[in-house]
């Protein structure tokens, strides 16, 4: 038996004026399952991804979240950002890191947990006048930002401000603040870029925890072909926008047209029609 | 002969202190309330980065409603008095914020995203249509309040015939900017709101992306500097006794170049510069001449972008890469 459904995309596409970014692809993520997303640069992964997250409206398509927290399934194409993580709870990571730099590590996991102390601080005059109920949601933040912390391996950097992270750290500090969302998909951009060996082998054991401890689906876009192949439970490959292959690692190695995408046929340099929108 | 001349420098001396001390109290009144307005500025410039040209005439609509509010609750001398106050004070910070709001809503909303100019010029129209709203409802005459609060302290220092003056009205002025000043740095740094302030200041989509309604703290970032600016035309219009529809101008002006002198974006720094900018108003009309103390306030500004263009806690600007 097949477990649940979390995330289904049907007939996605997005269309930039004349070009087509994501080109009817249709793919669907199980409940506690680490899916990848593979494909040379500009093949639409990152374009995905931010339809997937409201940064972008596709141009046709309909996504679908069924999460198990709510019994009616979200269509993330017509919420906003804010909203889908709020709500639907699907977040993401970029592959630029993008952290609040001039705020600690630890006040950058509390950012993620605004709307619980928002609700709290009740509009924040609570907050301001100490209420006992409002003290407490802060502390309970504080207990999760911190298990987040030592989770990632970022306790002694606590009270640092996160623009003067090193670069590993800053990576994993990205994902703990992803996590600190609560979310039931984690979408992670190139994670493991400009990772050294051992720090992208961490980095696959972080992800293979979120999935087993935590039972939170993730959804992966990564060019390390190793990490992928080893971390991964399902892979949909992507090529000039449309999907050309999927299936578990050994199906998807071994598929002719995968290979031909990354190695490159012979006819390939005069398609002349690979402007990237993504990289 | 030589010793009555000495007693007669001492007696300078002290009233030269006597006067200095005069006004630097006058100074530190009118400083707070020129920081009250800047705080107002420098929060909108630190989340949008966007100058809200318009933010005087808040003031100026604060000081208005606060003058109707006294004047609806009927406050006169002895009673209630400073529930009354209070409760003019409630109601006034309530209308003004729903001004902030609604100006945002309406002028700067639906330009964000496009230029950094559109909203500018936005805002610069919306400070002429403020003023003549007010002008068309409440007429162009200047309005007044007799004093409410009266009594104070009096300091004679040797036997000079000139009194040093620090009166309640200044006292609860200082008393209460202080106060609001506590409270909003206890707001930024530890409630969530502030947290969110400081997120959307930083990287807004990002804040977007972890749950934070970016539209929502930029509104609420309005509404407290104008509830900020209705404190300061309620203190102002305790304090002078006169206002008219062009109060807000002068005045927007003048706490602008506080928080400039401060550092935009700063919040201690936009006290700090309206402390500055009220001291030095005082003082310059006190040794120098009345008439030319706007001159001499605007002049610091020129200074001040000249050589000090990051103000005095301002963080020297890093492009981003």
């Amino acid at each position: 038996m097949n477990p649940p459904t979390l995330l289904s995309v049907e007939h996605l596409t997005m269309r930039f004026g004349g070009l087509i970014a994501v080109d009817d692809v249709s793919f669907s993520v199980e409940q506690g399952a680490i899916h990848a997303l593979i494909g040379p640069n500009g093949a639409g992964k990152t374009t995905v991804f931010n339809c997937l997250t409201g940064f972008y409206k596709p141009t046709v398509g309909r996504i679908t979240l069924h999460s198990p927290e709510s019994r009616t399934p979200f269509l993330l194409e017509q919420m906003d950002d804010y909203r889908i993580v709020r709500e639907a709870k699907v977040v993401r990571t970029f592959q630029n890191i993008r952290t609040f730099p001039k705020m600690s590590v630890l006040e950058n996991l509390m950012v993620a947990q605004h709307n619980h102390l928002m609700r709290a601080s009740g509009w924040t005059f609570l907050g301001l006048i100490g209420a006992p109920s409002f003290r407490h949601a802060e502390a309970e933040s504080v207990e999760r930002a911190e298990y987040w912390i030592g989770r990632t391996g970022l306790a002694e950097y606590a009270d640092t401000e996160a623009g003067a992270l090193p670069y590993g750290e800053q990576r994993r500090l990205e994902i703990a603040r992803a996590m600190c969302c609560d979310p039931v998909l984690l979408c992670l951009d190139e994670p493991a870029a400009g990772l050294n060996p051992s720090e992208t082998e961490e980095l696959s054991e972080l992800i293979g925890y979120i999935r087993d401890h935590h039972h939170i689906s993730v959804l992966l876009i990564e060019h390390d072909m190793s990490m992928v192949m080893g971390v991964s439970d399902h892979i949909v490959v992507l090529d000039y926008g449309q999907k050309i292959a999927e299936g578990a690692p050994e199906t998807v190695r071994n598929d002719p047209a995968v290979v031909q995408a990354y190695l490159g046929s012979d006819d390939e340099d005069e398609a002349g029609e690979s402007e990237d929108t993504t990289s | 002969m030589n010793d009555e001349s000495g007693r007669d420098s001492g007696r300078i001396r002290i009233r030269v202190m006597d006067y200095f001390a005069q006004q630097f109290i006058n100074g530190v009144s009118l400083g707070a309330i020129y920081g009250l307005i800047a705080i107002g500025y420098t929060m909108v410039y630190g989340i949008i980065g966007m100058i809200n040209f318009a933010h005087g005439e808040i003031y100026m609509i604060g000081a208005f409603i606060a003058l109707m509010a006294v004047v609806a609750f009927g406050i006169s001398e002895g009673g209630l008095v400073v529930l009354a106050l209070l409760s003019a004070l409630l109601v006034s910070m309530a209308l003004t914020s729903l001004y902030g709001w609604v100006l945002e809503r309406v002028a700067y909303r639906p330009l964000r995203g496009t230029q950094r100019l559109a909203a500018l010029i936005s805002a610069i129209g919306m400070s002429i249509a403020l003023q003549n709203y007010v002008q068309l409802t409440q007429g162009a005459r200047v309005k007044t309040l007799p004093p409410i609060i009266r009594g104070g302290f009096e300091f004679q220092f040797g036997n000079t015939e000139f009194i040093v003056r620090l009166s309640t009205l200044q006292i609860l002025i200082v008393v209460v900017t202080l106060a609001l000043m506590a409270i909003f740095a206890l707001l930024i740094a530890k409630t969530a709101l502030g947290r969110a302030q400081r997120a959307c200041q930083q990287d807004q989509s990002m804040a977007a992306l972890l749950g934070v309604n970016v539209d929502r703290t930029i509104s609420l970032t309005f509404v407290m500097g104008a509830a900020l600016a209705s404190v300061a035309g309620l203190m102002v219009t305790l304090y002078y006794g006169v206002i008219d529809f062009f109060v807000g101008f002068i005045a927007g002006v003048k706490a602008f170049t506080a928080a400039v002198l401060g550092g935009i974006g700063s919040i201690p720094g936009a006290m700090l510069g309206g402390l500055l900018i009220g001291l030095t108003e005082a003082m310059w009309s006190g040794y120098f001449s009345i008439e030319y103390k706007d001159v001499a306030t605007f002049s610091i500004l020129v200074i001040v972008l000249i050589f000090l263009p990051t103000g005095i806690l301002g963080t020297p600007e890093v492009e981003k890469v």
